[in-house]
């Protein structure tokens, strides 16, 4: 027996496993403080739901763009997704009269089969995702505009736009239907062997593959559920709107994956987790929110957000680094 | 002269930046260098080097001398430290306390490139090339002469490229891809870098590990040529035997604490691994008494173009069948295939006498094949995550229970083998990066573990660890193949093949050359079987 025996392994620290999101929670604490002094109006419960409310879009998609982050991956067609599939099914709702939630159903399942398609073109050709997402962004965008002749669909029946703008008591439905998604991603991603390979093949694929995971087969499965997501969410912004347009969700890709990197998901993939990007997906809609009270311009606003995104990842970046040098004497 | 010199220096400490360029200035100067050493003896001097991790004291106060020109070994245990002693000195971490002097003057080295500056240079076992540059460029990469100062200067380039590799008498040409080159070779072109930036002292972290008998013989020329030149070298190893031939003194590290610096030619190798794991390890090779069974693996004309040609060969249960060969004889490549991780074109595979078809590894680990796999880092771990997913990736359905991860049966099982295999890790969420070498290696060991396995492939297992660990190893096969798993071992170290194979089959440019029971097998005979042509 060798004399230098492994020390008692430590327990695991609880707080140990939320420390990348610490960072990106003390960041939206901060934002909320800032912006409590600049605008009276920020603090208030209307307020706060509208900020809720207006992250939820980001937030859904955020959930399942992590999780395809998190394999190494990249989807850029979320948006244009997220808008042919709330045309097609405003299409079925108003054009053909269908029963509302069939509509919906059958949404949701073609935004899931486009996540499919971007899978299997990424693991079976194999198309690297960037290429394969950034292909499926234009077809799916140039098929909701020959759907729609470029016009916007509008005036849903009430249930629908329940989606959008219901309420359960003084919270918006679609922020409970977010949280509810959110529940389910944290435990998929942390209980469940999709969750654990999702992690395995981001950290390294090839060895993911010599241990034996069906690599393909996995990684399939999250870009589907991220398109079904996609679909989820132009479901709830066509109910709020009460319209259905081929122009929804452009430039949204780029927001979710901001909303996931600022939570402190990695883009070399391996590691990460959904809790940090709600925040990111929150911090998203806070500063949106506030630039909107302080009544800056949708011009100044997209500058901003350009400034935040390179603050929060630089931040991850130093604080990175200081792990491994710890400079002292 | 000399003490006018000290005196302008002493006068000069208050300014920083100047001592800086002075520095620079003089140590760049052979003269000054020469009459410094001629004074103290030493190019490198540590004095009570500490460095912690979070959870982990890797280096506790720790001296390290090194003398110009001579070739100084550094050894200890797994997660003794020596890795970390090293990434102190080439500016990858930040010493907690200590003092470092170079050439009897004391620096504070704060990054890489201030280290690169004193004349340190690193060779890492993963090797800093890039792949598809030319041998010239990879040299230079970053310090390119330019003509104009807008354009390459490719002429003088490959004229500087060609007068280090004649200096170092190497065999390779300037003009090749370094992605063509063998690892001994890319090695090669490493210390060439390495001495294009004017470098003194050269540090090789493990260098040997991945090399085959022919490729050391090279290293060792080449660290001679340097040693000739008055380089020093600080010199990392697990393959303790080497060590009487290169090395002029070592270093023995253990727990993060320094041991004993002492002369080779007084030191024997029972003292220095006694030195090294603190106690007496008797007989490397444990006695195995195991007797075989029926036959669990046959392989009939395995083919692979350009690869493999007509590999036939049979394994028994309870059986350790060895394959030697020199690097590149496609020994990995065979065990890639029977894995599945590879497609071959022609060939059988019978497992207990039934022919089957293995197209994935999935295929393989389906029918209780394991495959140990030579290159950690790029295929056996998943570097940023924790210790216990690595172990658990490969048989994560025995935690799972109604589709769910059971986080307290994962970590009792993780926990297992962390104590079995003596993982020196501060806890199970450790991730795996921050290992030393040897640990990872054990974990790479350890997934495999966990299905019941029929029969394991271990590639180059005991590559990177220590002699206790290897040990270790060894006993941990030998428990195996008692419960009567068929194990293959590639490995290129001869000691380790001939201790452990009860049947060696020797590889050579992807046949098998010749087959050796243990009884008939000697070193001469592998190594003239490996270099059948
Ligand atoms: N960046 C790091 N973060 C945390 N712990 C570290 C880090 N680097 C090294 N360690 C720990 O410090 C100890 C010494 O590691 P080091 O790599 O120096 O060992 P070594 O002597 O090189 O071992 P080996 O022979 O296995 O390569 C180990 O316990 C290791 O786990
Ligand atoms: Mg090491």
């Amino acid at each position: 027996m060798i004399k230098s025996s492994p020390r008692k392994l430590a327990p695991q620290r609880r707080l140990d496993s939320f420390r990348k999101e610490l960072g990106a929670l003390t960041g939206l604490i901060l934002l909320c403080i800032v912006m409590s002094f600049a605008s009276p109006y920020f603090l208030s419960l209307t307020n706060l739901m509208n900020v809720l409310r207006q992250s939820t879009l980001i937030g859904i998609v955020a959930a399942g763009m992590t999780m395809i982050i998190i394999t190494g991956g990249i989807d850029l067609s979320v948006g244009s997704v997220l808008s042919l599939s709330s045309c097609l099914t405003a299409g079925m709702i108003i054009w053909y009269g269908w029963n509302v939630w069939l509509s919906v159903a059958l949404g949701i399942i073609i935004g899931a089969v486009f996540g499919l398609l971007n899978g299997l073109l990424i693991t079976q050709i194999p198309l690297p995702p960037f290429i394969a997402t950034l292909g499926i962004m234009g077809v799916a965008r140039g098929l909701a505009f020959v759907y729609t002749g470029g016009a916007p669909i509008y005036t849903f029946p009430k249930s629908f736009r329940y989606l959008g703008q219901g309420m359960i008591g003084p919270v918006p439905f679609p922020v409970i239907l977010m949280l509810i998604i959110y529940v389910l991603f944290y435990i998929l991603l942390k209980r469940t062997k999709l969750g654990r390979y999702t992690y395995a093949i981001g950290g390294n694929e090839e060895a993911a593959i010599l241990s034996g995971i069906q690599v393909g087969k996995f990684k399939t499965v999250v870009y589907a559920l991220t398109g079904a997501l996609a679909a989820l969410a132009g479901m709830i912004l066509a109910a709020r709107l009460d319209a259905a347009t081929s122009v929804a969700g452009d430039g949204f890709e780029l927001d979710v994956i901001a909303a996931v990197v600022i939570g402190g998901t990695s883009l070399s993939g391996g590691q990460g987790g959904v809790i940090g990007s709600l925040i990111g997906a929150l911090i998203m809609g806070v500063v949106r929110n506030g630039l909107n009270l302080l009544l800056v311009s949708s011009h100044w606003q997209r500058v901003i957000l350009g400034v935040i995104i390179l603050v929060a990842v630089t931040v991850d970046v130093l604080r990175k680094r200081g792990v491994f040098v710890k400079s002292r004497g | 002269m000399f003490s006018v010199k000290r005196r302008f220096f002493r006068d000069l400490q208050r300014d920083r930046w100047a001592v800086r360029y002075l520095e620079l200035q003089l140590y760049g100067s052979n003269l000054w260098m020469g009459v410094v050493s001629l004074d103290q003896g030493y190019v490198v001097q540590m004095q009570g080097i500490t460095k912690e991790f979070p959870g982990v004291v890797a280096l506790n106060g720790v001296d390290f001398n090194l003398k110009r020109g001579e070739v100084h070994a550094l050894v200890g245990e797994n997660g003794a430290g020596k890795s970390t002693l090293i990434k102190i000195l080439s500016g990858a971490y930040q010493m907690d306390r200590g003092e470092i002097r170079i050439n009897g003057q004391k620096v504070n080295i704060s990054s890489p490139r201030h280290s690169q500056e004193l004349g340190i240079s690193v060779i890492y076992q993963e090797f800093n090339l890039v792949p598809y540059l030319s041998v010239a460029e990879n040299i230079f990469l970053g310090r390119e002469s330019m003509s104009n100062g807008v354009f390459i200067n490719n002429k003088e380039n490959r004229a500087k490229a060609q007068e280090l590799l004649d200096r170092l008498e190497l065999e390779i040409s300037i003009d090749d891809t370094v992605a063509d080159l063998g690892v001994a070779q890319q090695q090669m072109v490493e210390v060439a870098k390495a001495l294009s930036m004017q470098a003194s002292i050269i540090v090789m972290d493990e260098p040997t590990s991945a090399l085959g008998n022919r490729e050391i013989e090279q290293l060792f020329r080449t660290i001679e040529k340097m040693k000739s030149e008055g380089i020093s070298i600080i010199y990392i190893s697990h393959r303790l035997e080497e060590l009487w031939q290169i090395a002029d003194r070592v270093t023995v590290l253990r727990d993060g604490q320094f041991i004993t610096t002492s002369d080779m030619e007084t030191m024997d190798k029972d003292q220095l691994i006694k030195y090294m794991v603190g106690r007496d390890l008797t007989e490397q090779f444990p006695e195995r008494n195991v007797s075989l069974g029926e036959e669990i693996l046959r392989v009939e004309n395995l083919s692979k173009k350009g690869v493999l040609e007509n590999i036939s060969f049979n394994l028994r249960k309870g059986e350790v069948v060895g394959f030697a060969g020199l690097v590149g004889s496609g020994r990995t490549e065979l065990m890639r295939c029977l894995f599945g991780a590879d497609r071959f074109e022609q060939g059988k595979i019978y497992l207990e006498g039934r022919e089957i078809e293995i197209k994935s590894p999935r295929d393989a680990i389906g029918h209780g094949i394991g495959f140990i796999t030579e290159d950690r880092q790029r295929q056996g771990l998943m570097l940023v995550r924790p210790v216990k997913e690595n172990i658990t990736v490969t048989a994560l359905d025995r935690v799972i229970s109604n589709l769910l991860i059971d986080h307290s049966e994962e970590r009792r099982i993780a926990e297992d083998l962390v104590d079995k295999l003596r993982i020196r890790t501060p806890g199970l969420e450790q991730e795996v990066r921050y290992l030393s070498g040897g640990n990872q290696q054990k974990v790479v060991i350890s997934k495999w573990l966990l299905e019941k396995a029929k029969i394991l492939i271990f590639d180059e297992p005991t590559r990177g660890i220590d002699v206790g660990a290897k040990k270790e190893v060894y006993s941990l096969i030998n428990e195996l193949v008692g419960q009567g798993v068929g194990v293959i071992m590639v490995s290129s170290e001869l000691p380790e093949i001939l201790g452990m194979s009860d049947r060696i089959y020797v590889m050579s440019e992807g046949r098998i050359t010749g087959e050796l029971g243990s009884q008939e097998a000697t070193q001469e005979k592998i190594l003239q079987y490996a270099t059948e042509e």
